[in-house]
């Protein structure tokens, strides 16, 4: 039945976020032809949301700052669960990344000698953050996609054609990633706009989707946010690792509903604005958890003063690594002390003259003049925790970002798993985009050219399998007429996102996860009747229907990694285990098809299509442990550990 | 003020034709546009085509025209129309329509390759580029835009005018040419390509009439006309009609034919 | 892919070229605005007309443009010999008795054909009188346009050299300033109502002159490295401060100029007797 259109490419990059572009600018340098698909126009990715800035240890704005130093950061924020060999790797390379942007153009803030700024940002030690104004996102993205572009130029003057060695095919959606034996071959893909269906033959794919937000509703995440990548990586047969760790950001906005989950960047407080309850009280004081208690300023003096003295002041609690701000204000929502709408309140209006709000947060005061009638400058703000980043993803392999088990595979960004541990810190997803992007964008053209004389053929019938797949949302009626009735699958999707916003949320609860993987079931066996009118010509319904099954399947990872987990730790919290449990320090949970062929017709209830696995691992390199202090390193190692 | 039931328009077709719908649906308070858009497609529409990613005006997809106006969807407030007002929805009216909500904005693809990149100084590697506050503020402006394409919708050179889209950038990718020609380290010059002089002979500024709608439309306030646009047109100035420029240019032409 | 970065084929369906272009959305209405877009455009074409109404009227009418010690704006500098005699006054014959018709008509060109080039009147008159547009996003009823690419609507590239001109004239309008700090008997340090009309006068001829877009351009804005010119960066930003009001300053200048003809005019025809201050 399939004719579906072929092309040829060496390597397929899934997504255009940060990640994504770069590694397509990367394997495109180095030779390969290089093809990204995105689900969106190119240049609308998620990454335009982030708003802080590039973690990057230059030194630029504190000389006392280098690599080991952010190594130390982001792996006290992970809670040592991090792959140490990836913060390693990202603490060295994050510099060289940023300054690489400006040679490709891009404008960051700079400092009065003429260098690029850097601020300060929860959990890093010294300012750190190359950033423009709180649109960083914006300028990283713009920067690769220009580059993109001028790539596409000089093949323009070469060859006559932009398009020759790197193409951008956008708004499209993969839907499954095709396989020879183990080996990745190519990907199945439609295309939005027409309904059409393709399939692009490359022997390396590179996944950069970003994240799986949109399966909870209070989300800062877009609608791509659907788990498109995790779902693909895992139908692919390979393991997702960590997914209990979901970040909720401390603060989204809380109000007017509509808008209720969108993001109030870190930068607020970077800057400045402190968190008070209804009472007018800054309650972060009463929050600073026994690892942080030295390095967290105790009054509210000490506080102020490190704004303008931080070499000799501790920082305020509000700069708290995000989860555990995350989890105050949960608390004091909790006890009765929120804001009328059921957040706290965000201050910068009594810390900082209106002009210097403006200049220096003009997005923010935008956001809330536009969409809530609040002038930050005169008010505080109310915000509260929304779902913003996860730190687990697919299992990669260090230094080359290969996902494992998958030879052609690889991933980079938020959808790859490990780099951050339980928790990550601002700032550290653009640095870790632009360092794996690059890196999984190198491995994977030096993958497509040792197989450039004998590339991994195309299973026609995968092709068919795919399309069939792909169709039967236009079938529901009358495919399966005795199990019941089509489905809304806007209905199902909200139905999902309560569900996982209630019982796998901020605060985890055994008995509530055990409900939620029977909701999970019982939506999965819905999802297959999941109905479209119309037909496939931009049908955001359809798509909808589609997204659904890599949301559910994501959401079960989430789900029954999170019920295994018996401790609290960075992004994941029980109620029932409130505690940091260093057993648990070492062992990194994995998420793997129970069907190990990729289909989904076995859609058994109880089960589920996840399988879960514990693995140790590898111990952290002595001179890496050497950065830390004794005393630190006993809060986190086992016993065991610390005398390897 | 709670809920209300509005009156909405939405154009709904493809290329081959379509009409205006209509529809009354719910609206909440401190909703906006696209929130109405989302609950048709949930609850009476659900293969209605539009576009939208970050509901929160910094990515620049969701544009559509409302009550005739350009705007972003997401950051239209309801507030802003009477609980009787139609409020009618259409896709961009500059480019060809796709379906429903949806444009084909190949055009601004398009145009965003014709427009040379930013040249690095020869000589200056990375981490060694130095740039001062005060002269990136101008090309830092331009960069906030967030490619939305309100702009290139609004304007009428193009908007009224089919024919003269192969011949005018419009002004996003006008601006991005002065953003360039203003950012500090760029080294097109150096390289033999003067950005003043294509501005005018390659991307169509003289069809510029500097009439503002892409100012008056832009969601991210950025001032295109008299931060971009006018300062780009003196620069040609200095280039192509300064008699000045003009006789030096020709004298030293004649020196060195001697 | 056709949401690709290939431009549409558009030329199959060109037909009308606008908005009811063959590709694009089916929809009738030209525009679907529902507020009262034409309000703008309709003020400004009748403020505008207003102007060049009592403006030619005045240009031409050749007399009452001098009541010592007042000259009026339209008619200063006087460069022809029937010139009405002025002390000290603007007022030199460099046309000789040859020019037979009003006097203001040799000057008035710079002034006129600075604001004609004007980066906001041109704004202005595009929307107000030639429809193009008539406003945002509603349809222009022209066929075809080609913008300031060519003849005659190119020449308003040489704006840069009305505003030199427009200096040189504002220059000698504030000549005629100082000169009316006088008495009819040409004494000194005297003030009359008309003082203060002309003060206003040449505070926001200045303004407008010195907010003009070229004029930015020149003091600063051609400037690549702002930070190697801090002189002229600050005369930027100060030019950019005025600039952001020019349209403003653009119709309080010109209210105010023809006030000041006005007044001199009333003066000048003896229908009002100019209040001394001192």
């Amino acid at each position: 039945m399939s004719v579906v259109d072929r092309q040829e490419w060496d390597v397929v990059v899934v997504g255009a976020g940060g990640a994504g572009l770069r590694a397509a600018i990367e394997a495109r340098e180095r030779g390969a032809r290089t093809a990204v698909i995105c689900k969106s126009l190119f240049g609308k990715a998620h990454t335009v949301m982030a708003e802080g800035g590039i973690a990057a240890s230059m030194g630029n704005a504190n000389a006392h700052d280098n690599w080991q130093v952010h190594f130390r950061d982001t792996m006290r924020g992970g809670k040592f669960l991090n792959q140490w060999r990836m913060a390693e790797l990202h603490a060295q390379e994050a510099p060289d990344r940023v300054w690489e942007l400006e040679t490709w153009g891009a404008l960051f803030d700079r400092t009065k000698d003429g260098r690029i700024s850097q601020r300060n940002f929860g959990g890093h030690e010294y300012p750190r953050l190359a950033h423009v104004g709180d649109r960083t996102g914006l300028e990283l993205i713009r920067t690769l996609q220009q580059k993109i572009v001028s790539l596409q130029q000089e093949d323009k003057k070469e060859t006559g054609d932009y398009e020759s060695r790197l193409k951008i095919y956008q708004e499209c959606t993969v839907t499954r990633v095709l396989k020879d034996g183990s080996r990745v071959s190519g990907v199945f893909a439609y295309d939005r706009e027409t309904g059409r269906f393709f399939v692009l033959e490359a022997p390396a794919v590179v996944i950069a989707t970003g994240g799986i937000g949109k399966s909870f509703k209070v989300t800062s995440n877009s609608w791509e946010y659907t788990g498109d990548g995790h779902a693909l990586a895992l139908l692919a047969g390979a393991p997702l690792l960590n997914m209990e760790f979901v970040q909720f950001h401390p603060t989204g906005m809380v109000w007017p509903p509509s808008v209720k989950g969108i993001l109030v960047t870190e930068s607020v407080r970077g800057d400045g604005g402190v968190l008070r309850n209804s009472e007018g009280k800054r309650f972060m004081f009463e929050y600073i958890p026994d690892v942080f208690k030295e390095k967290y300023a105790q009054s509210e003096e000490e506080g102020d003063r490190w704004y303008e003295d931080p070499d000799n002041n501790r920082r305020p609690p509000e700069l708290l690594p995000r989860d555990e701000v995350a989890r105050a204000i949960n608390s004091e929502v909790k006890a009765g002390r929120g804001s009328p709408h059921g957040g706290v309140f965000l201050d910068v209006s009594t810390r900082m003259p209106a002009e210097v709000i403006r200049r220096r947060l003009p997005s923010m005061y935008h956001q809330f003049k536009e969409l809530a009638d609040v002038d930050i400058t005169a008010e505080p703000m109310e915000v509260g925790p929304t779902c913003h980043y996860v730190m687990g993803g697919i299992a990669v392999e260090s230094d080359t970002a290969a996902a494992r088990g998958v030879p052609g595979l690889f991933a980079a960004g938020e959808v790859a798993g490990g780099m951050h541990g339980s928790n990550r810190l601002g700032g550290n997803s653009l640095s870790d985009l632009l360092v794996f992007g690059r890196r999984a964008g190198w491995h994977a053209a030096e993958h497509a050219t040792a197989l450039a004389a004998a590339r991994p053929p195309v299973d026609e019938a995968q092709v068919d399998a795919a399309a069939a797949e792909a169709l039967r949302p236009f079938s529901a009626e009358g495919a399966e007429p005795a199990v019941g009735p089509p489905e809304n699958p806007y209905t199902l999707h909200q139905e999902l996102q309560q569900a996982m916003n209630d019982l796998v949320g901020i605060i985890r609860r055994e008995g509530e996860m055990e409900q939620a993987l029977e909701k999970l079931a019982d939506l999965r066996v819905r999802a297959r009747r999941a109905g479209v009118e119309g037909h496939r010509q931009f049908n955001p319904g359809w798509h909808l229907a589609l997204d659904l099954r890599n949301m559910l399947l994501v959401s079960e990872c989430v789900a029954r990694a999170a019920l295994e987990r018996t401790e609290s730790r960075g992004g994941h919290t029980r109620e029932d285990h409130p505690a940091m449990d260093r057993k648990w320090r070492n062992v990194n949970l994995l998420c793997q098809l129970t069907d190990p062929t990729g289909g989904l017709a076995a859609t058994d209830p109880v089960r589920g299509q996840i399988d879960l696995t514990r693995e140790t691992t590898d111990p952290i390199r002595a001179d890496l442990l050497a950065l830390f202090d004794k005393e630190e390193l006993v809060k986190y190692l086992a016993e065991e550990e610390l005398y390897e | 003020m709670s809920g209300y039931t509005a009156h909405f328009k939405v154009w709904r077709g493809d290329v081959k034709g379509g009409d205006l719908e209509d529809f009354k649906v719910e609206v909440n308070d401190g909703e906006v546009v696209l929130d109405i858009i989302h609950r048709l497609q949930a609850t009476q529409a659900p293969d209605l085509a539009v576009r939208w990613n970050c509901k929160a005006g910094k990515c620049g997809s969701c544009s559509a025209e409302i009550n005739g106006r350009p705007r972003l969807m997401c950051m239209t407030r309801m507030s802003v129309f009477t609980q009787e007002e139609t409020i009618t929805v259409t896709p961009l009216r500059a480019f060809p329509v796709v379906r429903d909500l949806v444009t084909n904005v190949g055009f601004n693809y398009q145009k965003a390759r014709e427009v040379p990149a930013f040249v690095p100084p020869a000589g200056l590697g990375p981490g060694e580029y130095r740039m001062m506050q005060e002269d990136v503020d101008r090309s830092q402006e331009f960069r906030k835009c967030i490619e939305c394409f309100l702009c290139q919708d609004t304007c009428h050179v193009v908007r009224d005018h089919e024919e003269n889209k192969p011949a005018f950038a419009g002004p996003r990718f006008l601006m991005r040419v002065a953003e360039l020609d203003m950012h500090p380290l760029d080294a097109a010059e150096e390289s033999g390509l003067d950005r003043k002089k294509t501005a005018q002979d390659e991307h169509g500024l003289g069809y510029c009439n500097i009439t503002k709608c892409c100012t008056e439309v832009c969601p991210e306030g950025i001032k295109i006309t008299d931060n971009a646009l006018i300062p780009l047109k003196e620069r040609a100035v200095d280039r192509k009609y300064d008699p000045l420029v003009w006789l030096g240019s020709k004298i030293r032409r004649r020196s060195s034919a001697e | 892919m056709a949401t690709g970065t290939e431009p549409p084929d558009t030329e199959s369906h060109t037909v009308s070229g606008g908005v009811r272009t063959g590709t694009r959305a089916a929809i009738d209405a030209p525009h679907l605005r529902t507020d009262r877009w034409w309000l703008a455009p309709a003020a400004t074409a009748a403020g505008l007309l207003a102007f060049i109404v009592y403006s030619t009227w005045r240009a031409f009418a050749d007399t009452d443009y001098y009541a010592a010690p007042y000259v009026s704006p339209f008619y200063s500098p006087c460069l022809a010999e029937r010139c009405a005699p002025m002390r000290h006054g603007p007022n030199w014959e460099l046309f000789g008795s040859w020019w037979g018709i009003s006097p203001a008509i040799i000057i008035l060109i710079f002034p006129l054909g600075f604001r004609l080039t004007c980066y906001y009147y041109r704004k202005a008159y595009y929307r107000g009188f030639w429809a193009s547009p008539p406003a945002c996003a509603v349809a222009e009823p022209h066929k075809k346009y080609t913008g300031e690419t060519r003849f005659p609507l190119i020449l308003q590239n040489i704006h840069r050299y009305f505003f030199y001109a427009a200096i040189v004239v504002a220059g000698i309008l504030t000549y005629d300033t100082v000169l009316s700090f006088r008495n009819e008997k040409y004494e000194w340090g005297h003030m009359g109502l008309g003082t203060l009309v002309f003060l206003v006068n040449i505070v926001l001829i200045w303004a407008y002159t010195i907010s003009c877009h070229s004029c930015r351009h020149i003091v600063g804005g051609k400037l690549r490295h702002f930070s190697k010119h801090p002189v002229r960066y600050r005369a930027w930003q100060f030019v950019g401060k005025l600039n952001a009001r020019h349209m403003q300053l653009a119709w309080a200048s010109l209210v105010s100029v023809a006030l000041a003809d006005f007044y001199v005019f009333l003066v000048a025809s003896g229908a009002f007797d100019d209040p001394r201050f001192f």
